[in-house]
């Protein structure tokens, strides 16, 4: 297998993007990524597109061609696949593009994230939402996504402790990070009372627990490493690539207080890049929930199980604690349009370890992971990135 | 517009609990399942229809405030994961119960009620959900 | 062939208004009205029931009571005007999540608030001639008045199941009749939403007449006085009805008092005589003989001359309620909340 390298990002800010359609999105993270690898478009071997529901949101289905077509290169006939699983679609194309790179299939591979949630009403976008858990005997049965995530808390606090102000301390430390983010869909501060007493979505899941509905899209070019100095001087390497899959519906597994294929798809990452979690400098979690995270940061390994609560709201997963998590603002202040933001935590995890991320840069940023999840779990994508010394 | 076939065929399962036991190793399931996810393949063709009987417990419980529109009436309203006494975990909404009464541990049984209609003019479909013991 | 109740099941739903709280909403003397007609409060489906869950949940109590094996049951009639569909029967999923599928008949009956009573008479036919072994008959509305009307008092939710059969009969029915003429005293067109009603009309020449008619025919078919029977049970869309003809038949307000549950819960409409019936074979000892008259707007009036047996004691109740202990489980609702589960407030299309 080759080693492979990302070798330029790009995403727009995330956000309502009300004058931007699904196309224009897609190719304008696209254009920054080539722009910022100093590749032109004509040399893309491969396009990888994570995409979760445009089927739904704007009726488009075959949006692998549409990507390929709207960035110039229909003319070029590469393949370009879109891939999806939930809300890990993202990650999923990520994982995608470096299977053929390093399989050595393709060389110059573009992975684009992307989605354009609000051209639909609510009602159904919160639809859409559930169809990455289970519809026939979670959603018929009066599930709502957030209402899972809030049974996978409630039985937290049950077996652990884990308080309201642990929670709440996710949603404020990533809304701080926010800020410091300018491609951020939230860039103001919010205190632990404001969590606490912001509308019930699915008890002890409020509002301000819950990453937003967001449009946008993210994209990062790769390519061999041993190709990748020509591009640019310090390129990123992908360590490691792991994928794993659980039962569909939270009814059938083993434990709701865990992801068991986040910590099995951990464990998978660290063993490929041989390294483990205290290695890392900076990471990238799914905190569609803030519960998510606490369950994230315990999974990966950077806390003992049941610990993640206190450790967040000790402040060990803030920008200068014992793990930056979620530097970019997590997907509660960057934002979480599905089927971008496993890129986008890829975009973040590059600019950290080029030390290139400004306000939010984590001193001597050397290694970085990143985990995306699908439905409540089903499917977990973690990728390991590492620049050299 | 009309899901008709797809509500029609977990009516059975829907109605009356039915999941599955594996002849081989005991197990049950629900819902059903044509192999056991333990056994493998010396459980095709030993799956049985199993009948829950609707008695369990709270493993897990929300009051959901923001519903999908066949539970906009119902709103706010309580959502469990059930353990069943058999042992397979059900989830349901929990019904004629104040949050307060409802804890991990209490103790429940299933009984039948509408779940939705496909609109004004289209089917209605039917299951279970729970209410204390 | 003997043929009667094997085995029987209620339903009624927790949720209650009063009529104080209704009329309050309309500028109407609530206390007056509920004072007239003798009820303190009605039944209310919640917004995840109906006719269907109703039916379900006395026809799978009675079973769970009968002990017999649901694939014995080869009909099953349920009687309501408010099935959730014109046309699709509630039968069938009732046969369904009873697991009686698929060797038996089944239909829907209207006949407004007699429709389960003629489901019994219909499994009676079917059992004494032997066509069938057991036959469910089920009475179960969710009936709903106009907002304001005087209807809106007492219409009301709630059913029971009778397990018709001539084996382990636990009431013996000996003998049953019916008056029926073309009256149009009380009735809904296809599309309306509330029924209409003559007023006064519905009173005298409607409910009175075939009441009467009806008892004076049983008495002489049976050859039976009023002193022969220990509980009557008629129909009650209000507590002010059945009394008063009781009294004008000549039975006393003893007889009618264990079955009388309209002042609790309203008029269940074609659950009304089901459930009444369930209260008294909740109490009922061997031997105990029961005359009953339900009366349908339309109109018409079945009558049933019931002997309990010996074999009443020997029913299985564990795990289930008597009607009267079921109905002390209420929800109170304000208007407000009683409007959105009966669907009366106008909801946004799109």
């Amino acid at each position: 297998m080759r080693r492979v390298a990302i070798i330029g990002v790009g995403m727009t800010e995330f956000g309502e993007l009300w004058d931007q359609s699904f196309r224009d999105i897609g190719i304008m993270a696209g254009f920054e990524a080539l722009h910022d690898a100093n590749v032109s478009s004509e040399k893309i071997d491969a396009m990888f597109v994570g995409n979760m529901s445009a089927g739904r949101f704007i009726e488009q289905e075959h949006v692998g061609a549409l990507v390929a077509d709207y960035s110039g290169i229909a003319k070029n006939h590469i393949p370009s696949t879109r891939v999806e699983a939930g809300g890990a679609s993202g990650a999923l194309a990520v994982r995608q593009a470096f299977l053929s790179i390093a399989s050595g299939m393709h060389d110059i591979v573009v992975v684009g994230g992307a989605e354009k949630m609000t051209d639909v009403g609510d009602a159904e976008i919160t639809n859409i939402q559930s169809a990455t858990s289970d519809q026939e005997w979670e959603t018929v049965f009066g599930a709502t996504y957030p209402s899972l995530y809030a049974l996978m808390a409630s039985r937290h606090m049950h077996e652990y402790g884990t308080t309201r102000e642990m929670l709440s301390s996710i949603a404020v430390k990533n809304h701080k990070q926010g800020c410091l983010n300018p491609k951020a869909q939230f860039k103001r501060e919010i205190k632990l009372e404001d969590v606490a007493r912001s509308p019930p979505v699915a008890l002890p899941i409020r509002t301000l627990d819950c990453a937003p509905i967001s449009d946008g899209a993210a994209a990062v070019v790769m390519c061999p490493l041993d190709i990748a100095k020509k591009f640019t001087e310090r390129p990123v390497e992908i360590l490691a690539s792991a994928q794993a899959s659980d039962t569909l519906a939270l009814n059938q597994r083993r434990s709701i207080t865990e992801m068991a294929a986040s910590k099995v798809a951990a464990r998978r990452a660290f063993d490929m890049a041989k390294l483990s979690p205290s290695d890392m400098d900076v990471a990238e979690v799914h905190d569609n929930f803030t519960i998510s995270e606490i369950m994230a940061i315990e999974d990966i390994g950077f806390f003992p199980k049941g610990q993640g609560g206190k450790a967040s709201l000790e402040g060990k997963t803030s920008l200068n604690g014992d793990i930056a998590v979620n530097t970019s603002g997590g997907l509660k202040a960057r934002g979480d349009p599905l089927g971008a933001t496993g890129v986008a935590q890829i975009v973040e995890l590059v600019q950290q370890l080029r030390g290139k991320a400004d306000k939010r840069q984590v001193p001597d940023a050397r290694y970085g992971v990143a985990q995306n999840v699908g439905g409540t779990g089903a499917t977990v994508i973690i990728h390991v990135l590492g620049v050299e010394q | 517009m009309t899901k008709t076939p797809r509500y029609w065929r977990e009516n059975t399962s829907r109605y009356n609990m039915i999941g599955a036991k594996c002849a081989n190793c005991g197990k049950n399931y629900f819902p059903y399942r044509t192999m056991c996810p333990d056994c493998g393949r010396k459980s095709i063709g030993k799956m049985e229809e199993f009948r829950f009987s609707g008695a369990g417990k709270v493993f897990a419980s929300t009051v959901v405030h923001e519903a999908h529109e066949q539970y906009e009436m119902m709103k706010p309203y309580i959502l469990a994961l059930i353990e069943t006494d058999e042992g397979a975990k059900i989830l349901g909404q929990i019904i004629d119960a104040e949050p307060e009464e409802i804890k991990i541990g209490t103790r429940v049984k299933s009984t039948f009620r509408k779940l939705g209609e496909e609109g004004k003019a289209g089917t209605i479909y039917y299951g279970y959900k729970f209410v204390k013991e | 062939m003997d043929a009667g109740i094997v085995s029987y099941g209620a339903y009624v739903p927790r949720y209650r208004i009063s009529p104080v709280e209704i009329g309050r909403v309309w500028g109407l003397d609530g206390a007056g009205y509920g004072r007239g007609l003798m009820i303190e409060s009605k039944s209310v489906a919640g917004p995840d029931e109906d006719v269907v869950t109703i039916s379900v949940e006395a026809a799978r109590m009675a079973l769970k009571r009968a002990k017999i094996s649901p694939q014995k049951i080869g009909a099953i009639y349920v009687g309501s005007e408010s099935h959730p569909y014109i046309v699709k029967p509630t039968g069938t999923i009732v046969a369904e999540a009873i697991e009686a599928t698929p060797n038996l008949t089944c239909a829907d009956y209207e006949f407004a608030c007699k429709a389960g009573t003629a489901a019994i008479q219909t499994c009676m036919g079917l059992v004494k001639s032997e066509m069938i072994e057991y036959g469910m008959a089920i009475g179960a509305d969710t009936s709903q008045g106009a907002p304001g009307d005087a209807l809106e008092f007492s219409a009301s939710a709630g059913g029971a199941a009778l397990l018709i059969g001539s084996k382990d009969i636990i009431a013996k029915i000996n003998a049953t009749l019916s008056y029926t003429t073309d009256t149009p005293d009380f009735w809904r067109r296809d599309g309306q939403m509330y029924p209409s009603h003559g007023g006064r009309f519905t009173g005298e020449p409607a409910y009175f007449k075939h009441i009467t008619s009806c008892a004076k025919m049983l008495f002489q078919k049976v050859g039976t006085k009023p002193q022969d029977y220990k509980y009557a049970l008629f129909h009650q869309p209000n507590g002010k009805f059945p009394q008063r003809v009781a009294k004008m038949l000549g039975f006393t307000p003893e007889q009618i008092a264990t079955g009388l549950l309209v002042t609790k819960i309203g008029n269940t409409y074609s659950g009304a005589v089901p459930l009444g019936l369930s209260a008294i074979l909740d109490e009922a000892k061997p031997g105990d003989r029961i005359f009953v008259i339900a009366y349908g707007s339309g109109a018409g009036s079945d009558g049933f001359d019931i002997t309990v047996t010996d074999a009443i004691g020997k029913l299985d109740r564990a795990g289930t309620l008597p009607v009267r202990k079921m109905i002390e489980s209420v929800k109170q609702l304000d208007y407000g909340t009683y409007a959105k589960f009966r669907g009366k407030i106008l909801l946004s299309e799109g």
